[in-house]
């Protein structure tokens, strides 16, 4: 129950990097911080105490093992994470050539 | 689990210097210390692939946020209404974390999941599939269907930082 | 990346030279053995673009480029595309879309569990040039701060 606690504190602190900070290169790092922790929620979720890793092993019967099924859908979105994370720094980038600042409040206001 | 809850107080610890961290390079590297946590959280439960794979996507988010990072941050300036905004950011976050608490007790308890489905799985795998890595079996044969959309969406990415980073008669 | 075009110093290089063809090695291995240990497609692939952007950053852009197409990635990134579809759209003649449909051989085996280690490889190709060309694109833009 205190692991699931402390997974939910960590998504709030990147949700407050989200919400609270002026410079786009933060806002990148809350979205990531956001993200580790809601894969790590996925993977708490599906284990078992005193649960062994669901591979076959070629000399022992194993009886106990941790859920598979969430560990597959996480490694999927392991992957994708990183590929949202590149295409938004790929857009930031442009950002700051085209008006010199990662400040977003004063990106709203130059036009053109 | 001490040792789990160890690991995510040190995550926690590296979250926070990477949100108030004044210098942008140390901010990357404090993240790179949450992913690193990371990894070693999910090998302690048991997971070996996504340790694998969570260690090397987050050396290569790293490269990735140093090359579109500038070194020095913007100064911090208390304009206007920053104590009225940080203060309802801090009940919104707080009325969240109530909610969640109330919704964390009805799960089902730490250690204890349900595994409806996974029973299948881990009884039939080995003779359906012929694999003895489970999770591959999951992936690729059962749910092979989501594979194929992940791989929608990573050339999907790849079309957008393109066609975002072209420029027509610069000089490359 | 203080000077992209030169590269880094003399000591990066010569570890580079000695343990790159070691990533690469390591990566296949991870690749092609996915159905018997942990690891998979998506692991090994990211290994591998990660060796190939290692003598990137070592030797600087112009260097790098004389040996790695930015043409050859694209092309390996849809025959990756290429496999696994057709893979599956082989198996709608003997039951449904991506159907397992060769012999599932024993356990433990390298050549076993059907068609899981050819997808494996795919999925690798496609990923591990997705990322390379991700990186590239993002390596050729110059930074220049416009005034205004």
């Amino acid at each position: 129950m205190s692991a699931y606690f402390l997974c939910l504190i960590l998504f709030s602190i990147g949700l407050y990097c989200i919400l609270r900070k002026r410079n786009l290169i933060k806002i990148i790092i809350g979205i990531a911080i956001s993200e580790y922790a809601i894969n790590l929620f996925f993977v708490l979720v599906g284990y078992r105490m005193h649960g062994r890793a669901p591979i076959h092993s070629p000399d022992q019967t194993i009886v106990n093992m941790v859920d598979p099924l969430p560990q597959a859908l996480v490694l999927t979105s392991i992957v994708i994470g990183l590929a949202v994370t590149a295409l938004i720094a790929a857009i930031a980038m442009r950002i700051y050539e085209k008006y010199g600042t990662f400040d977003i409040t004063r990106i709203r206001r130059l036009k053109g | 689990m001490l040792d789990l809850q160890i690991i995510l107080v040190f995550m926690i610890i590296g979250a926070l210097i990477a949100v108030k961290a004044k210098d942008l390079l140390s901010s990357v590297i404090a993240v790179g210390t949450v992913g690193l946590g990371l990894s070693l959280a999910f090998l302690i439960l048991k997971a070996p692939d996504l340790a694998i794979a969570q260690l090397v996507v987050e050396i290569l988010c790293i490269i990735i946020l140093i090359r579109a990072t500038i070194r020095k941050d913007l100064p911090f300036s208390t304009s206007g209404r920053w104590f009225f905004n940080t203060f309802i950011t801090f009940v919104f976050i707080f009325i969240f974390l109530i909610f969640g608490y109330f919704c964390l007790r009805d799960l089902p308890s730490f250690g204890n999941p349900v595994m409806k489905i996974a029973h299948t799985f881990l009884s039939q795998g080995l003779k359906q599939t012929g694999t003895t890595n489970l999770v591959s079996a999951v992936v690729l044969d059962y749910r092979a269907y989501d594979t194929l959309g992940e791989a929608t969406i990573l050339f999907t990415a790849v079309m957008g930082v393109i066609a975002v980073m072209r420029s027509i008669g610069r000089k490359k | 990346m203080e000077d992209p075009k030169k590269g880094m110093s003399l000591i990066v290089k010569t570890i580079t030279r000695l343990t790159v063809g070691l990533i690469l090695l390591f990566g296949i291995y991870i690749v092609s053995h996915g159905h018997i240990s942990p690891g998979g497609g998506f692991a090994g692939g990211v290994i591998i673009a990660l060796s190939f952007i290692h003598i990137m950053l070592a030797f600087g852009k112009e260097t790098a480029f004389k040996k790695l197409n930015q043409n050859i990635a694209s092309c390996f990134e849809s025959i990756g595309a290429i496999i696994f579809i057709t893979l599956g759209i082989i198996g709608i003649g003997s039951g449904y879309f991506l159907y397992n449909f060769m012999q599932k051989g024993e356990p433990f085996k390298l050549f076993s569990a059907g068609l899981i280690p050819l997808y494996n490889i795919a999925i690798s190709f496609k990923v591990g040039s997705g990322l390379f060309i991700i990186f590239i694109i993002m390596v050729l833009l110059k930074i220049s701060k416009k005034e205004g």
